[in-house]
This record gives structure tokens, C-alpha cells and sequence, in this order.
């Protein structure tokens, strides 16, 4: 593509169109893939357990066992379920971010 | 203990034998005992990319079912005294690999060897399944295009999923990027996915890139690996891939088109 053709604003390039199409259909291939495993968990819910008692420890007192994470499947509906214990009202530390 | 290496990439004629044969000549190069086996039973080709065709007496079925010694089947390369091949069979007996005997082959090999790189075929069947299990790292070979993008992305969910290493829940399989067939132009033009778009989409660090060229062409022609060609483009780049594979160094070439002139950027055209 040349400047001229981004000046004016030309159609985008087969490029970024295959680009587009894969992000598309990985996004959904990985999911299906994800699923099948043996464990009926995805392979990435501890991370995602692990990064989000990260975040949160920044701002409240918590550790990792107060955070739970869950994702179930039912017909065509995935719920991700996310609770967080909160510490008591008086031993709450706040910290500064 | 040996390293285990597969050369892996779900879609055919992306490159994974070149590679294969390039990655274990470069070892043996540097003075690391490399085997290389070739896992496409029935469709044997490993042995003419390293033109040692002619020597092909006993193969990795023949050792897997007891037919020869392990040392009886592995042929020493021609010019690298480091190097040797375990051919794949020409059977068509797809069940002839069999994951015991993949596994004490392994173990016999680890015994002697610093590297031992499997050449996996196409495809997610059994024997591109077996040259996987076993591996401690893995070549994710991918070319510039939407189909072998996609068939990378499942091996990688095979590599995290259906490996010893992941089964055993051991540290997972390292897994490199290699893009092959890279022609820096059609991507300038927007023509083809770079490397960065691949990068994205996979989420692999890059352990080189190969350009389009047709001497790859000229190195199977007379069964030297595509590295041993002085001077050339590609093996320049598959040097440079056993460098950083070895922990140097190694700023990524090939990834820009060669100059153009002012009014060719302002107007486009040509290549």
C-alpha cells in the first residue's frame, strides 16, 4: 500500500483483512479447544485467579484463598463467576495505589 | 541428557523438514551430538533433504520393532561428523509407531546424544502426536498465511495439552516461532501478514525468520541443507536462528524490504 493510498483512504489491504479473520475465529476455536480438555476447566481460569488477587491486593487485604473463581457452562451460556471475600469492616487496610 | 527438540507446524509444506534439517546441521556444526528423526512414516523425505537417500538401510520402524540394532539405523551425515539421521519408514502400516516404542528409542538416543530433533509430519495424527510427546522444546514452524497460522494455533494447544511434559505437569514445552517463506515486499504492500501480525495472534516468542527464497529450492535439489549454503539469505538466517537458539544475541534480519525509492513509497507499484 502506498501513501497515496492511505492518504486517501483507500480500501484496507488483504493483510489486514486476513489479520481480522484469524483473530475472529482463533478467539472461538480457542474456546471450543479450551473446553474439551479432560478437566472441563480452561486452561487459563488459574491464571486469571491468580492476576485478579494480584490487582485486588493492591487496594484491599486479601489473599488467595479469599478470592474464588468459576466458570460454568450451561446449554449456550457461560457464566464466570467471581467472588471475593472481603476482609471486616475494621481490618480493612487500604492501601494507597 | 539429551534436549528434546519437535519441529512442528499442523499444515504441510511450511518448511518443518528444511528446518529440520537446517536446525540439526546448525547444532552439529557448533559441536553438539545431534540426531535428527524423521516421525513421517509412509512418507519419507527427511533422508533426501540431507541426501542420504542411498544409504537408507534400516529405519525407526525397523529399530521400534526389533528388526536392527539402533546403531545398524542411524546413518552419519556426509559432511558433518556430528550429525546423524534415523529415517522413517516406508510402510504403510500407520500403527507401526507406538508411543513404548517411540519413548525407548528416545531413551537410547538421550544416552549419546545433546540433541535429538524430531521432524514431525503434517497433520494431528498419530505420528505427528508421538514426535511431540516427548519434547522438551518446540519449533513452531508458520508461514505468512491464514491457514498455517490456524494450524499452528491448535498445535499449540496440542503442545499444552496432550504432551508428557503436560501430562506429567512438568514445566510446560518452550515454544519458539520460526515464520518461514517471509517476503518482506508483499508485506510492505500489505499484501501479506507480518511478523508482528503473527506474533499477536500466536503470542510466541520469535526465534527467527526465514525470507522466500528460491535457493531453499536449490538446496533440495542436490540434498544439502538449505544452512550449508554459503552466501545465501536463508542460510544466513538459519545461522542466525541456531545463535539465538543457543542463547546469543541475534537482532532479527529479513524483516524489511530492501530500500525504495521516493516516488515508489508516494505511488506504490512493483515490487
Amino acid at each position: 500500500m502506498s501513501l497515496l493510498d492511505i492518504i486517501l483512504g483507500r480500501k484496507k489491504t488483504t493483510a489486514v483483512v486476513a489479520k481480522e479473520r484469524l483473530q475472529i475465529i482463533l478467539a472461538h476455536e480457542r474456546a471450543i479447544n479450551e473446553f474439551n480438555q479432560e478437566s472441563g476447566t480452561p486452561s487459563w481460569l488459574p491464571q486469571l485467579q491468580q492476576e485478579l488477587v494480584a490487582v485486588i491486593a493492591k487496594y484491599i487485604k486479601v489473599d488467595k484463598n479469599d478470592l474464588k473463581v468459576n466458570l460454568e457452562k450451561r446449554n449456550n451460556l457461560e457464566l464466570l463467576e467471581i467472588n471475593v471475600m472481603l476482609p471486616e469492616r475494621d481490618n480493612v487496610n487500604v492501601c494507597t495505589p | 541428557m539429551a534436549r528434546i527438540i519437535v519441529v512442528t507446524s499442523g499444515k504441510g509444506g511450511v518448511g518443518k523438514t528444511t528446518t529440520s534439517a537446517s536446525f540439526a546441521t546448525g547444532l552439529a556444526l557448533r559441536g553438539y551430538k545431534t540426531v535428527v528423526i524423521d516421525f513421517d512414516i509412509g512418507l519419507r523425505n527427511l533422508d533426501l533433504i540431507l541426501g542420504c537417500e542411498r544409504r537408507v538401510v534400516y529405519d525407526f520402524v525397523n529399530v521400534i520393532q526389533g528388526d536392527a540394532t539402533l546403531h545398524q539405523a542411524l546413518i552419519k551425515d556426509k559432511s558433518c561428523d556430528n550429525l546423524y539421521v534415523l529415517a522413517a519408514s516406508q510402510t504403510k502400516d500407520k500403527d507401526a509407531l507406538t508411543e513404548e516404542g517411540v519413548e525407548k528409542v528416545i531413551k537410547e538416543l538421550s544416552k549419546e546424544f545433546d540433541y535429538i530433533i524430531c521432524d514431525s509430519p503434517a497433520g494431528i495424527e498419530r505420528g505427528a502426536f508421538l514426535a511431540l510427546y516427548f519434547a522438551d522444546e518446540a519449533l513452531v514452524v508458520t508461514n505468512p498465511e491464514v491457514s498455517s497460522v490456524r494450524d499452528s494455533d491448535r498445535i499449540l494447544g496440542l503442545l499444552a495439552s496432550k504432551s508428557k511434559r503436560s501430562e506429567s505437569g512438568q514445566e510446560k514445552i518452550k515454544a519458539h516461532l520460526l515464520v518461514t517463506r517471509y517476503n518482506a515486499n508483499r508485506v510492505e504492500s500489505g499484501e501479506m501478514l507480518s511478523l508482528q501480525d503473527i506474533q499477536d495472534i500466536l503470542r510466541l516468542p520469535v526465534l527467527g525468520l526465514i525470507p522466500e527464497s528460491p535457493d531453499v529450492l536449490h538446496a533440495s535439489n542436490t540434498g544439502t541443507p538449505a544452512i550449508s549454503l554459503s552466501n545465501t539469505d536463508v542460510s544466513e538466517a538459519y545461522l542466525d536462528v541456531i545463535a539465538r537458539f543457543l542463547g546469543e544475541e541475534k537482532p532479527l534480519r529479513f524483516v524489511m524490504p530492501e530500500k525504495k525509492g521516493l516516488l515508489r513509497r508516494i505511488f506504490g507499484g512493483g515490487r
